[in-house]
């Protein structure tokens, strides 16, 4: 397995998202959302080096109506790095979502990132968004999982659920 | 400023019910009219913690106008807890501002008015208008004394749409309007073919319906409304709506069409229209439903 060592196998959630995981479980709606909003502060959108406007359509994560989009380049050791660029200025849920996963999946074996359940969306964001919300953060979650699962098939190695 | 003075950009616009919209400005001059509450609801339940218009109060889609059990709105009594929370009389003025074109706002004001609240006016241009004014904002929460407020029963009869009834329009071939975009409307897969959609397991749209994306009705550099020319431009001439039809409209889940639902009823005067708010979420899960794709 290629990447930064993590606990527990392929099926284990990647380390550093287990851990944020964790911290937000414990947090009551209050809380999620400055912890959320925190992570909405840290997001850098893209550096022009990797992607610039207007950004691929193949990059855009469906159903996100913040106009998200979703960049992987590849690291030396055969993980991803990740990039997001939220196009709507007021996606702060996006913003958000994008900054944990690149801080979360970054650098993980693509084995882990192919399989993060998208409960755990719901379990960061709570249970109280809306549908649309949902499913625009699913469907960048889906754009990270489809680089790392089109790695995977390229390697011809394990083949991911 | 007078009041009219304030409105005048709005008035200009040739709306059917011009004083259903209000200016950023008319909101800064009424921040502290004990008469006036402003309403923040978003889709991002981020925003309105991270900074709001000073004394605006959220009302949250989620946990506010949702009944928490069905796939419904609250009941009269808990409109009547939610109207009691914020502070809000039969008499208060309540302006309605949101992200995104005011779209959650006026999905919120479409709720109100299922309970009669028709002392409601929608800030043009929302969020994001006052945030590029660099108007004042704030992260305080406002609180205000509860008020007494005895609402009707809802009525889901003018301005919501059921899906039988739905059906029942359809086979009239009465005019629809599917305001989702247009890769929704068609049917077709995203670009990651090998991902079955999400949230919805047949992509079409209702047999008869017009496809006119929500948003096209606003200006995207400062999300106000486009004026009645512009508007009637896209509805009537080029899909041939009416004033005296019969209008269905609907996206996934009702909030893009409750912004289209109040273009047509208040800024262009149609008298018939109703939220399918059912939508797509429902149509495309339900067994044997008619699906039309081009």
């Amino acid at each position: 397995m290629s990447g930064s060592a993590s606990a527990g196998g392929a099926d284990a959630l990647p380390a550093p998202l287990a851990a944020v995981v964790a911290e937000f479980e414990g947090a009551d709606r209050g809380m999620r959302t400055e912890m959320l909003i925190e992570y909405a502060d840290q997001f850098e959108s893209v550096p022009a080096t990797v992607a610039s406007r207007p950004y691929p359509e193949s990059a855009r994560a469906p159903r996100c109506e913040s106009e998200a989009f979703v960049f992987a380049t590849d690291r030396p050791d055969g993980t991803l790095d990740l990039w997001f660029a939220v196009e709507n200025p007021q996606g702060l849920s996006a913003k958000a979502w994008g900054a944990i996963l690149k801080h979360t999946l970054a650098g993980m074996p693509l084995e882990q990132v192919a399989r993060v359940p998208q409960d755990t969306i719901f379990k960061i964001f709570g249970r109280d968004i809306s549908m649309g919300k949902g499913q625009g953060l699913i469907g960048m979650l889906e754009v990270v999982q489809h680089e790392a699962r089109r790695r995977l098939q390229r390697r011809g190695g394990s083949r991911p659920g | 400023m007078s009041e009219t003075a304030l409105l005048a950009d709005i008035a200009a616009r040739g709306y059917a019910h011009p004083d259903v919209l209000v200016t950023t400005e008319w909101v800064a001059q009424n921040l502290k009219n004990p008469n006036v509450r402003i309403v923040e609801s978003n889709e991002d339940s981020l925003l309105y913690p991270a900074f709001h218009v000073p004394g605006a109060v959220e009302v949250n889609w989620a946990l506010d106008l949702n009944d928490t059990i069905r796939r419904d709105y609250v009941d009269r009594s808990g409109f009547e807890k939610l109207m009691s929370k914020i502070g809000v009389t039969r008499n208060t003025t309540v302006v309605f501002y949101g992200d995104k074109n005011n779209w959650w706002a006026c999905y919120a004001f479409w709720v109100f008015q299922l309970f009669g609240h028709t002392n409601a006016k929608v800030m043009d241009g929302g969020r994001l208008k006052w945030e590029k004014e660099k108007r004042p904002t704030t992260r305080e929460v406002p609180s205000y004394p509860a008020s007494s407020y005895t609402a009707p029963e809802r009525d889901d009869s003018r301005i919501r749409a059921f899906r039988d009834e739905v059906v029942t329009h359809m086979r009239a071939h009465k005019k629809m309007v599917d305001v989702r975009s247009p890769q929704e409307f068609t049917g077709e897969r995203t670009h990651m073919a090998e991902y079955p959609q999400e949230g919805v397991l047949r992509g079409g749209h209702i047999p008869g319906a017009k496809n006119v994306p929500w948003a096209r009705a606003a200006n995207p550099e400062d999300g106000t409304f486009k004026d009645a020319t512009g508007l009637r431009a896209i509805y009537e001439k080029e899909i041939g709506l009416k004033p005296e039809d019969d209008v269905i409209a609907y996206c996934r889940i009702g909030e893009r069409s409750s912004h289209t639902w109040f273009v047509l009823t208040y800024l262009l005067g149609y008298k018939r229209v109703r939220n399918y708010d059912g939508s797509w979420t429902e149509w495309g899960n339900a067994v044997g439903m008619p699906i039309e794709r081009p």
